[in-house]
């Protein structure tokens, strides 16, 4: 046990370290003078511009974090939906398998204006947005998902003489769960730089409004206190997906135990 | 819940009248016929890729076959699953269900409640070996204890009639030999019938009443077919029997019926 956690505690020091020095040398960089100020702000000007910003970050946090979550809960409902659909009927899978990955190429950044001309400057943009870049991961993981369970299992299920819900419910579902989570990782993401791009493009609020605020008044500073908001919010996303997987398969940390 | 049926009625457990079947128009099989008398082990041995697993999936119901009838106690029970107990070669325990609710999947499918399913299933836990393990996982047992997990919850399947298909064969070899003189004795307790596919002849003869030997090779267009059949006269008890002469001598029979 010791030896485990002694592994898990040498494995925070090497990337600590490198973050570290990465600091110190962008704020030995800035202290030099070697870049002008209003280029590249050093660390201890974003973390005051931080302090200073909190409150206001923190509101703003508030509304592209409702954006996301809003964007998440829809884009993975309608997701599920569609797996579903592909898994129960065959033609369903091959008229739409070939799309749902074409689609996963187009760039969120050159349709978000389009959004904004549809649906104006409220929310709507921004979770639509969400939707479109969170709903393909977690489709697509889904179908391959209920594509991976063993046809075994799925023979075994018809000696018990099960019907189509239970062998979803049983075999299907479960077998689909790692996959699953995999791309709500991946989508949680998504849905936090989702909502910001849509934000860049106009709104009331919004780590995003925020942002392009800051910008034209060139405290980049500010900016870099933005940037790290984000990264925080989408960390901590990931994080809670984690969690989230924890509770939902706790068979998972049996078998991880048992090949370490 | 499994039940003799010696009522008096003289139907065996399971018959297979004339079964044939075909792989994208071959024949695999041809004209199968095999009895399990009531409450007896009865074995069939083939060489690997014989047909004995496309033979099992008519039997359980899987598939129809294109000739004959499958009889279970007397009624027709030909192309209709969820009659026949069948245990697949793998142990196929669900990696998401805890060792008890992977047992009790067959009676909560058949629509009883989870928690009256688990009060069904724990009684059995001790007499398969599996007392103690009701809230692991499948990946925290041994290869032995999941083969008798999955024999439970074939068990568990509702008929006294169970398939086996190469039950043991994932076994090391001393958990094997094991796992057969248990099973047999398992097997006369519960007052089970089983037909149990096997490559392995001193299994077949250690387990079984009645040895059934298939011939063929489908894949050189060869549909395969019942060579034979050796009854297995065991007087008293079981143990040693693997040394005595009519062993050998039952086992020589199969040899020669294989070819």
């Amino acid at each position: 046990m010791a030896s485990a956690r002694e592994r898990a505690a040498r494995g925070w020091v090497a990337p600590t370290v490198t973050a570290l020095v990465i600091i110190g040398v962008w704020q030995a960089v800035c202290s030099l003078g070697l870049v002008p100020d209003f280029m590249l702000p050093g660390p201890v000007d974003v973390v005051r511009a931080l302090a200073d910003d909190a409150l206001l970050l923190l509101a703003h946090s508030a509304t592209t974090l409702a954006e996301a979550a809003l964007g998440l809960a829809i884009g993975v409902a309608l997701g599920f939906a569609i797996a579903c659909l592909m898994d129960r009927f065959e033609t369903v899978y091959r008229a739409l398998d070939p799309l749902v990955t074409v689609s996963q190429t187009i760039p969120t950044v050159a349709i978000a204006p389009l959004l904004v001309l549809w649906f104006g400057y409220g929310i709507l943009p921004k979770v639509v947005l969400v939707v479109i870049t969170t709903f393909f991961p977690i489709t697509v993981a889904l179908a391959s998902g209920f594509k991976s369970v063993d046809p075994d299992v799925l023979d075994l299920m018809r000696t018990m003489d099960a019907t189509r819900w239970q062998v979803f419910r049983y075999a299907k579902l479960p077998a689909a769960a790692g996959q699953f989570f995999g791309g709500l990782r991946i989508s949680a993401t998504y849905a936090i730089v989702g909502a910001v791009i849509a934000e860049w493009l106009g709104g009331a609020s919004g780590l995003g409004v925020y942002m392009t605020r800051v910008r034209k008044s060139f405290s980049y500073d500010r900016m870099f206190a933005a940037i790290i908001v984000i990264s925080a919010l989408s960390l901590a996303l990931m994080k809670g997906v984690d969690a989230l997987q924890r509770a939902c398969m706790p068979w998972e940390r049996a078998e991880r135990k048992k090949q370490s | 819940m499994p039940s003799s049926h010696d009522n008096g009625s003289e139907a065996p457990a399971l018959e297979a009248r004339g079964v044939s079947l075909s792989w994208e128009s071959e024949p695999v099989v041809r004209d199968i016929s095999v009895l399990v008398p009531n409450g007896e082990v009865v074995c069939l041995v083939g060489r690997s890729g014989c047909g004995k697993t496309t033979l099992f999936h008519a039997l359980a119901g899987l598939t129809r076959p294109d000739a004959g009838t499958v009889l279970l106690h007397g009624e027709d029970v030909t192309g209709r699953p969820g009659r026949v107990s069948y245990m697949l070669q793998k142990d196929l325990l669900l990696p998401s269900r805890t060792v008890i609710d992977n047992v009790c999947l067959p009676l909560v499918v058949a629509g009883e409640r989870p928690a009256a399913a688990r009060d069904k299933a724990r009684p059995l836990f001790a007499r398969f070996g599996l007392e103690g393990t009701e809230r692991l996982w499948p990946s925290q047992l041994s290869g032995g204890m999941r083969q008798r997990a999955a024999l439970l919850r074939t068990y568990l399947m509702a008929n006294d009639v169970v398939l086996l298909d190469e039950p043991f064969s994932a076994l090391d070899a001393l958990t094997r030999a094991d796992m057969r003189g248990w099973f047999c004795d398992m097997a006369r307790e519960l007052g089970l019938s089983a037909l149990v596919i096997t490559h392995d002849v001193d299994e077949a003869v250690s387990m079984a009443s009645r040895v059934y030997v298939m011939r063929g090779n489908p894949a050189a267009g060869e549909a395969t077919v019942i060579a034979g059949a050796v009854d297995i006269a065991r007087p008293g008890a079981r143990e040693g029997f693997e040394l005595t002469p009519e062993f050998l001598a039952a086992k020589r029979e199969v040899l020669g019926l294989l070819g």
